[in-house]
């Protein structure tokens, strides 16, 4: 029986995955030359120098770097939150930023924050709904009906009415991450979501992402500190130099689809892995002298 | 890997089915449970301890009379009319002190923390007058009020509301950054952010601020009737004092304490329903 009802499951997110790859050809980002410099009249400080990346529609980024590299200002800007001193960047070919264009965050490009950023006062389906009621997209019991069901295809729906406090962690997490595709945004942006968890709730939690990626195949920007994650989840690892905020190296990961955690010890993971280990190693090494100095 | 390991922990979500326990059941546990039963045995052990001290004659204890004494005082008071109606006027007072407290206070806080202009021109006049003490705005209060209520219902406000004044400034300028962001990438307009982030996530520390605002009006109206009042619980007290009648002395203040305990209990159900998320488990 219980094999019958697995399949069953299989079956529909096979069905979802097809619904979606019409619509998937949206939501490829392309980053010109982007500078952001801090203060440039004052402290002047460069947080990103000439950053170039050309990210496909449907495609998982990875970025990696030691801590003020640059990774979440670029996020930022991505999002809306921040603007930039030079350079431009395009949305599906439409000028999404540059300098003079005022910064507009939008449910096109949803962000799932570092710590989670639910609302505390609303319930888990009040924070599902939030988007698509607040842009008067959807009457709020369409927006119930389907939030219910994207709730319930990942075996969310008896918290509906529970508060984010009440939820661990990793549960938040995916609250959150639901929350954002409900509002069908051509880029997901995760800062980091999976910070400070414990080994057994991010292992979950990758599996939760992936399996939400293979059925929705968003494109994805996914900040981390950790390079096993970063392969592990993603179609490509971008790896930035310590302030300035430089792409040190991008690299392609061939791993297939859907991934598994078997994979994390194949020989083509391993070499990925060190492949890109040296570059990691060597800026966070940098980063971290720097901060002695700083210090100092 | 499987695809429906997300679908089949339903096991996490029953945790927060909740069970039905009968009225009785619940009454019982809500009665009985550890804090109601180690507070009850703490107020009697105090009054032991203080019957002890009367009776053994300690150093101090002189003018003090037994707790058998004020209880017989107590019975005599309740069944005056005096006592009711100062208790009455005491609780009225800190009723609208109070209320105009929260009317004026919570408004002027979630400004002052939302518009960074607002705060520069109304902080100094603000932070100047903020550290006079309730009891020095009196002689003032008497001359500007036509009536002796409305001037101790005004120095009993000024006790809580620069306390939930900064209170609600502060709950607003600690609110996440995060939160603002993540609203306004979900689709919310900057005019959305004042009634849906600001004003709900503020409600702690309004909470906060009433908690502490009910314990203020309590103490600050009890020494505005002792200097200014007619009625009211503090100066039955203060008019036992001037007849050298102890027991109607501390028969008073502990119906200040049971009056305070009281708002307090009530102020903390009002504010326990205005954020149901905070009540976890």
């Amino acid at each position: 029986m219980r094999n019958n009802g697995d399949e069953k499951v299989i079956k529909e997110n096979t069905n979802i995955a097809l619904d979606n790859s019409h619509i998937t050809k949206k939501g490829a980002l392309s980053i010109c030359n982007v500078t952001k410099i801090y203060d440039p009249e004052g402290v002047h400080v460069i947080a990103l120098e000439d950053c170039s990346l050309d990210i496909k529609a449907g495609e998982f980024v990875a970025v990696v770097g030691p801590s003020g590299c640059g990774k979440t200002t670029l996020l930022n800007i991505i999002a809306g939150f921040d603007s930039l001193t030079h350079g431009e960047i395009y949305l599906d070919n439409e000028l999404l930023a540059a300098p003079g264009v005022k910064p507009k965050p939008g449910p096109d490009r949803v962000v799932v924050f570092q710590h989670g950023a639910l609302f505390p006062w609303k319930t888990v389906l009040d924070n599902v709904i939030y988007g698509p009621v607040i842009q008067k997209k959807m009457s709020r019991d369409e927006a119930i009906e389907i939030a219910r069901d994207k709730l319930s295809r990942l075996g969310l729906k008896e918290i509906e009415n529970v508060y984010p406090g009440q939820l661990s962690s990793g549960m938040q997490r995916r609250v959150e991450i639901v929350r954002a595709l409900i509002n069908n945004p051509l880029v997901l942006l995760l800062d980091e979501p999976f910070r400070g968890m414990d080994s057994v709730t991010k292992s979950a939690s990758h599996e939760a992402l992936l399996e939400l990626y293979d059925i929705f195949h968003k494109t994805i920007y996914f900040i981390t500190h950790d390079l096993e994650e970063a392969i592990f989840l993603s179609d490509t690892v971008v790896v930035m130099t310590t302030r300035p905020g430089k792409i040190r190296m991008t690299i392609k990961v061939d791993l297939p689809r859907p991934r598994d955690y078997r994979m994390l010890s194949t020989p083509r993971f391993l070499e990925l892995k060190e492949t890109a280990k040296d570059a990691v190693h060597e800026e966070a090494l940098k980063a971290f002298q720097r901060g002695e100095r700083e210090l100092a | 890997m499987s695809k429906t390991n997300i679908s089949k922990d339903n096991s996490v979500a029953n945790m927060f089915v909740k069970k039905e326990i009968s009225f009785g059941k619940r009454l019982q546990k809500k009665l009985f449970n550890r804090t109601n039963i180690n507070g009850t045995i703490a107020i009697l052990g105090f009054f032991l301890i203080w019957h002890l001290l009367v009776v053994l004659r300690m150093p101090f204890m002189k003018h003090i009379p037994t707790p058998v004494t004020v209880l017989e005082t107590f019975i005599n008071l309740v069944t005056k009319k005096v006592y009711w109606v100062s208790l009455w006027f005491s609780t009225k007072r800190v009723f609208y002190g109070f209320v105009a407290a929260q009317v004026l206070g919570i408004p002027l806080g979630l400004a002052m923390g939302w518009s960074r202009k607002f705060k520069y021109l109304s902080f100094p006049v603000f932070e100047v007058l903020r550290p006079i003490p309730p009891l020095a705005w009196v002689p003032v209060s008497i001359l500007f009020w036509p009536t002796n209520e409305l001037s101790i219902a005004f120095i009993t406000f000024i006790g809580a509301f620069f306390t939930i004044v900064l209170n609600v400034l502060r709950g607003v300028s600690s609110i996440d950054k995060e939160l603002y962001r993540s609203a306004l990438s979900l689709g919310a307009k900057p005019q959305h952010i004042f009634r849906k982030i600001i004003l709900p996530a503020s409600i702690p520390s309004i909470a906060t601020g009433m908690m502490v605002g009910i314990g203020i009006t309590w103490n600050v109206v009890i020494a505005a009737e002792m200097i200014a009042g007619d009625k009211g619980i503090g100066r039955l007290t203060w008019e036992g004092y001037l007849a050298g009648d102890t027991p109607t002395i501390i028969v008073g203040m502990i119906s200040i304490g049971f009056a305070g305990w009281l708002s307090s209990g009530i102020v903390k159900i009002i504010s326990d329903r205005m954020m149901p998320w905070r009540k976890l488990f």
